[in-house]
């Protein structure tokens, strides 16, 4: 049976609106408001949802990039953030993140080589005349090619530049990989290649991923579970089958009904949803949705649908499901 | 059939620069009738943006520079026109919506002024008239609220009713052709599925040309009758949009169309073009596709295929179908 690898309790994260001469804190936002989820050993979570819900906060504040405002993160059932900074150190190996474009997060003086093994070299994990073949070794795993070491950034196209930040997550031998839309800038026959990469390694080296995405056809493509989130909130999460064949929750289906599919003979019922989405500074009170939910009731204005099972691990919060 | 309303006749835009020449535009030839919506297609850097800013004239110089070839625009060489004239045609005949929305807008003018603007300048409107035609604009592209927006900054409104303003202000001037250069890219899927529906919506009323720039073959399942797929400065392939979909000859597109996971049709594994788009610098007489094509034949790496259409008016530039025009 699976196991969880990671267990996201009642996760909080606001950051502080200042203002004012004094530049006090005059609210929050809330940018994510209690999430809970687990993922499972080997598995891949994705978290799907708009501009500004809060995907990236999760994703950074699990492996404590950020620190919680409330609730607890663990790790094969260590607590994340109540570690010491100095326990901390010694697990960031294991837990390790990927962005959406790595070119920003690379020292452009820095050798492609130094950029990949510097970490190995920084956690003492490797000697130095071990580092150069560990390094041509994950190139080599990760489609780039041993001469490509000595190259600088810059040298590389926007595919090779997700190698070398997988790459460099991956050299580490971690565990867990937050993978922060790593396609998304990507082109279409690049984006395919990378998301094989990722599976093929996770098939290979048992890895464990929570995967953050706004594609829909990438995330179905790729997911064990999907969870969708709305204005800081989890709305739904089920199995990916579950969720694209029988979304329950408005939000979701009107999410899955937007995407354009490429077929022109095919006509569908599209939900568009009216308006903005609100700012997780000020979002609606009772059920967040309800501003833009085309089935909205009074009791969605004022009360917060609980958020529950029905049934085998399909989760969602809506007032009327 | 409707007359085409613009014709792109073996345009040549290069950029020279410190590397060498980008031949970014190189030898592209398609046509966009009345009425028509026709989506240009490809990887980044193939040149889509490029060949819409030439047929604008909006083409930095240097260090870029149209080095060959007509476009035709309603009956006139637009690259012939002086900069008085052109000024005439963009923003009036022609509206346009950039790639970056963020950049398109005036910061320091209010959205009322940057919609009066070219409606006082172009369709001499006086101030009041300009007005009430810059709130119909506003109603129209779907947001409430006008008058409170027409005070409104830029950085007051969100991603899509800044996307929406642009719209409004490339429309406000009755344009025949709109060029829209990934109008949605930057948006979420609800506020594009908006977007799209809008721009549909305004070209059934208007009968207006739409030439719609994305990356996105969902948008252009959607949107398209008409379909340019371009590779490296070239076009590869073009067919109206059922034909494409159906039918795809060029190994390039039909990549594409399998490489892209599809809602509803789960796949153990993707279907991957390897390798990546050439160096735009330095090509030679090659299909500039061959180091990446399963297909590869000695002819593609000796001489450029040339685009040629088959019975039906699919045109397709590649060694493969050779057989075929000659029958
Ligand atoms: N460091 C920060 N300081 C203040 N506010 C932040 C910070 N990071 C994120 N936020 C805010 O928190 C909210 C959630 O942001 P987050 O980046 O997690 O969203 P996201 O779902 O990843 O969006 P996107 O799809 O655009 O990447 C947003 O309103 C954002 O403005
Ligand atoms: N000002 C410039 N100077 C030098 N090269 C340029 C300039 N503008 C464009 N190019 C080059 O011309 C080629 C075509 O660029 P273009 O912007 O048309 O691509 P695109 O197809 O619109 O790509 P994208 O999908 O990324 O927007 C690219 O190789 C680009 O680097
Ligand atoms: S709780 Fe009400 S407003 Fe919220 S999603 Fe369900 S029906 Fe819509
Ligand atoms: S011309 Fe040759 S290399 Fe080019 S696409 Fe056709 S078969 Fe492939
Ligand atoms: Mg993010
Ligand atoms: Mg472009």
């Amino acid at each position: 049976m699976s196991e969880p690898l990671i267990e996201v309790k009642n996760l909080k994260k606001y950051f502080p609106i200042r203002g004012g001469v004094l530049q006090r804190t005059i609210g929050y936002v809330k940018a994510v408001d209690g999430v809970t989820f687990t993922i499972n050993k080997g598995e891949t979570l994705s978290l799907v949802g708009e501009s500004g819900c809060g995907k990236s906060t999760v994703g950074r504040t699990i492996i404590r990039l950020y620190d919680k405002t409330d609730g607890e993160v663990f790790y094969k059932s260590i607590p994340i953030h109540s570690l010491k900074k100095s326990e901390l150190r010694k697990l960031r190996p294991k837990i390790q993140l990927v962005f959406q474009d790595p070119f920003s997060s690379l020292n452009p003086r820095l050798r492609v080589g130094d950029a990949i093994g510097e970490a190995l070299l920084d956690h003492g994990l490797i000697s130095k005349n071990e580092l150069r073949d560990k390094v041509i070794e994950t190139l080599e795993i990760c489609g780039l090619a041993p001469y490509h070491i000595d190259r600088y950034p810059h040298e590389f196209s926007g595919g090779q530049r997700q190698r070398i930040g997988i790459a460099r997550a991956l050299i580490l031998d971690p565990e867990f990989i937050v993978l922060d839309e790593p396609v998304s800038s990507l082109d279409v026959s690049i984006q395919a290649q990378i998301i094989n990469l990722l599976m093929d390694l996770q098939q290979q080296k048992g890895l464990t991923y929570l995967f953050i995405s706004h594609d829909l056809s990438v995330v179905e493509h790729i997911s064990t579970r999907v969870a969708v989130m709305y204005l800081g909130s989890i709305v739904e999460m089920a199995a990916r089958d579950e969720l694209f064949d029988h979304p329950l929750h408005p939000y979701t289906q009107a999410l899955l009904s937007a995407v354009p599919i490429p077929d022109p003979d095919l006509k569908r019922e599209r939900i568009i949803l009216e308006g903005d989405i609100p700012s997780p500074a000020n979002p609606p009170k009772g059920c967040k949705f309800h501003t833009r939910c085309p089935i909205a009731k009074d009791i969605c204005r004022e009360q917060i649908p609980e958020y529950k099972d029905v049934g085998g691990g399909h989760f969602v919060a809506c007032h009327l499901v | 059939m409707a007359k085409n309303i613009v014709e792109f006749r073996n345009l040549k835009t290069y950029f020279y620069t410190e590397e060498g020449v980008v031949k970014a535009v190189n030898d592209v030839s398609f046509s966009i009738r009345e009425g028509e919506t026709v989506c240009v297609v490809g990887e980044s850097g193939c040149g889509k943006s490029v060949t819409a800013l030439s047929l604008m004239r909006l083409i930095q110089s240097p260090p870029g520079k149209i080095e060959g070839g007509e476009i035709i625009f309603d009956g006139r060489d637009v690259l012939k026109l002086s900069e008085a004239e052109m000024r005439k045609i963009r923003g009036n005949e022609i509206g346009m919506i950039f790639q970056e929305p963020m950049t398109s807008l005036n910061p320091v003018l209010t959205i009322g002024e940057q919609l009066m603007e070219p409606l006082m300048v172009h369709k001499f409107m006086s101030k009041k008239e300009a007005w009430n035609k810059a709130i119909e604009l506003i109603k129209q592209v779907g947001i409430p609220r006008a008058e409170q927006i027409m005070t409104s900054y830029p950085h007051e409104l969100s991603g899509g009713m800044r996307q929406r303003i642009m719209i409004a202000i490339a429309l406000s001037c009755d344009p025949k052709l709109l060029i829209a250069d990934e109008p949605t890219t930057a948006l979420d899927v609800t506020i594009q599925a908006q977007i799209l529906d809008l721009l549909r919506k305004i070209k059934q009323e208007r009968n207006m040309a739409l030439m719609l720039i994305t990356h996105d073959l969902g948008i252009v399942a959607e949107m398209a009758d008409y379909v340019v797929v371009m590779y490296a400065g070239k076009v590869i392939e073009e067919a109206p949009v059922r034909e494409l979909f159906k039918n795809p000859k060029h190994p390039y597109t039909r990549g594409l169309l399998k490489a892209k996971p599809i809602i509803g049709k789960r796949q153990d594994k993707l279907y991957t073009i390897p390798g990546q788009v050439p160096n735009p610098i330095g090509l030679g007489n090659y299909c500039y596709f061959s180091d990446r094509c399963e297909y590869a034949m000695d002819i593609c790496r000796q001489k450029i295929p040339q685009l040629t259409a088959d019975e039906n008016g699919h045109k397709v530039a590649c060694w493969l179908y050779e057989g075929e025009w000659k029958k």
